[in-house]
């Protein structure tokens, strides 16, 4: 499983009952399902990885989040994830809400646009930046609306929502350096965050 | 299982509809309205192998006017069973791995005890005496087929339309007798717009001067008007507008140009007409009025209390797919049943397909719906079978 998915499901209580957003093809359920003791529920809207989770056994709603979440009822679910997903969205804004509706606690895990990596790639190279985590060229990136760190805690506060748990990550997607947490905009190359209502 | 010379390849070859008697006068159907029948029999066919410890187990549900014959040839026939394309060897129900078991439904007319069987009070066809029953009584009439087989557990409840509300009856009413369900364009629960057609349809065969009461095998005739009229709107009901367009347009029946009069000048009037007039050599007007009846009652949901506590029990894995071109039982349709599964807890993955046949897609050889219900049947075979684990503790 990739790193930052651990440090997703670290921040999952066990057994709790889990919507992954932008599942993929349903590791991070299964690890949670088959090791955790949770039980959960995908949404995905790639016919490919649909499948992946079918042929996995991982329950999954082929749906596209921009519409919302009107398969799932409010409160219906512990947790809501959304990995490396946010940023793909066309209405961010509109996810996190719908997430906080079906759930009291979201997981945001999103690339850092701020990173300094990207910052340099930018200003010294005059190229859109890319990254381990941000592979993609411009021209064929689902990534569509990239945020930095103090961006999206500003949407956080907007929103009225808490950030109750905040784990900077490295370009690897790993737990980033102690040295990191100092000027963690610059530094990080993502985070995830346990939000609540 | 014999494999006729002439079968194609993929088929499950030879097969022959088998009849049970599965309710007699000593042991009575009670149907969930408290009125008992008898006798019960019942028309089944089966395909592939039952294995050792009986967990391979497939039911075949089918929508308003199917039959027993799912699959297959029989001696003689040209045309396979109407799901020969989803049941066979590779096929997304894979009769090399699965034992399938599919019944004509109570009340129908294609050897399982219906309105046209004969009344043992009196002897004459039960017309419309035959009691009324809910899809919860179709369920427990096939729930006895699979004690006669000595099945105690399926693998899988699988069905369209009608079907699907069977799979989905079973599942929720018997939870521990249903590993997965597989729902296909059905719905928890017919909308106005459904009722609607449903209810023309009827009005259609019972007004036609030869309904005599639901009595005309008595009087030695039938409402054929009627019930092919029902069959011409229902069929509408059952393509797309897109899927009507390509196939028809505007073009004329054997013509260069238009008669201008009453007959049938558009290939589309043909085809209905021929879709009315074959009907009536296979079905049974008043096992029309009882089958359409029963989808108008069906609302498993309707005491949502009441269902939500038997949902609480489910962890019947359920596959839920809809057409973007149905509009007999459209996507909303799914969707509200997803919702209402995902809110109890009940594993379930959906899927809208892309077709433009309408209601009639899911009889077809949509690749990705195929794909789909393939590789969902292959995972509950690993689960129910193989021993790999399901999603956790079972419910989600």
């Amino acid at each position: 499983m990739r790193p930052d998915l651990g440090i997703v499901a670290d921040m999952v209580p066990r057994g709790s009952r889990v919507l992954d957003l932008g599942c993929g093809d349903g590791a991070l359920l299964e690890e949670l399902i088959r090791r955790r003791g949770c039980s959960g529920q995908g949404v995905e809207v790639s016919p490919d990885a649909f499948h992946a989770c079918v042929s996995r056994g991982i329950p999954v709603v082929s749906a596209d989040i921009d519409q919302g979440l009107p398969d799932f009822s409010d409160g219906s679910f512990d947790v809501v994830v959304l990995s490396q997903t946010l940023q793909t969205t066309y209405r961010p804004a509109l996810v996190l809400r719908e997430m906080m509706r079906v759930a009291e606690v979201g997981i945001v895990s999103f690339p850092n646009f701020g990173h300094i990596g990207l910052r340099l790639n930018l200003m010294l190279r005059g190229r859109m930046p890319s990254s381990r985590l941000l592979p993609h060229r411009w021209y064929e990136t689902p990534n569509i609306h990239h945020c930095t760190i103090v961006d999206f805690e500003e949407l956080v506060r907007a929103e009225d929502l808490v950030a109750v748990e905040r784990v900077l990550l490295n370009s690897s997607g790993g737990p980033a350096g102690p040295w990191v947490q100092r000027r963690p905009n610059l530094l990080a190359a993502g985070a995830a965050y346990l939000l609540r209502r | 299982m014999t494999t006729a010379g002439t079968a194609p390849a993929g088929s499950v070859g030879r097969v022959e509809t088998r009849r049970a008697t599965l309710f007699t006068q000593d042991q009575p159907l009670i149907l969930e309205s408290g009125q008992r029948l008898a006798p019960v029999e019942v028309a089944y066919e089966t395909y592939g192998e039952l294995n050792e410890q009986r967990s391979n187990a497939v039911f075949i549900h089918h929508a308003l006017t199917g039959d027993a014959h799912a699959a297959g040839y029989h001696e003689g026939a040209t045309r396979p069973g109407w799901w020969d394309n989803f049941i066979g060897p590779g096929k997304p129900v894979d009769t090399d791995r699965l034992f399938v078991v599919c019944a004509n439904l109570l009340g129908g007319c294609m050897g399982t005890t219906g309105p046209a069987s004969p009344n043992p009070e009196t002897g004459d066809p039960y017309g419309l005496r035959f009691p009324l029953f809910t899809v919860g009584d179709l369920v427990n009439v096939h729930r006895a087929l699979l004690r006669h087989l000595g099945i105690r557990r399926l693998l899988a409840a699988v069905g369209g339309s009608l079907g699907g509300m069977q799979a989905l009856q079973w599942s929720i009413e018997h939870p521990d007798e249903v590993h997965s369900a597989v729902v296909v364009c059905s719905t928890a629960r017919l909308s106005a717009q459904n009722i609607a057609f449903s209810a023309v349809a009827r009005e259609a065969i019972m007004r036609d001067p030869n309904f005599h009461g639901g009595d005309y095998q008595r009087h030695g005739v039938r409402p054929d008007a009627g019930l092919s009229v029902a069959r011409m709107m229902a069929h509408i009901t059952y393509l797309s507008e897109e899927g009507m367009r390509r196939k028809f347009g505007r073009r004329l029946q054997d013509r260069e140009s238009p008669r201008f009069g009453f007959d049938v000048d558009f290939q589309v009037e043909s085809y209905l007409h021929h879709q009315g007039e074959a009907f009536l050599k296979r079905f049974d007007a008043n096992s029309y009025l009882y089958l359409t009846r029963v989808m108008d009652y069906f609302d498993p949901f309707g005491d949502m209390v009441a269902a939500g506590a038997k949902l609480e029990r489910v962890d019947t894995r359920f596959l839920v797919m809809s057409f973007d071109s149905d509009w007999r039982f459209d996507t909303a349709h799914s969707r509200d049943l997803v919702r209402i599964l995902a809110a109890h807890r009940v594993p379930v993955t959906f899927r809208e397909i892309a077709s433009p046949h309408g209601h009639d897609s899911f009889l077809l050889e949509v690749p990705e719906y195929h794909r789909t219900v393939a590789s969902f049947m292959r995972r509950m075979e690993a689960e129910a079978i193989g021993g790999v684990p399901g999603d956790g503790p079972g419910r989600v």
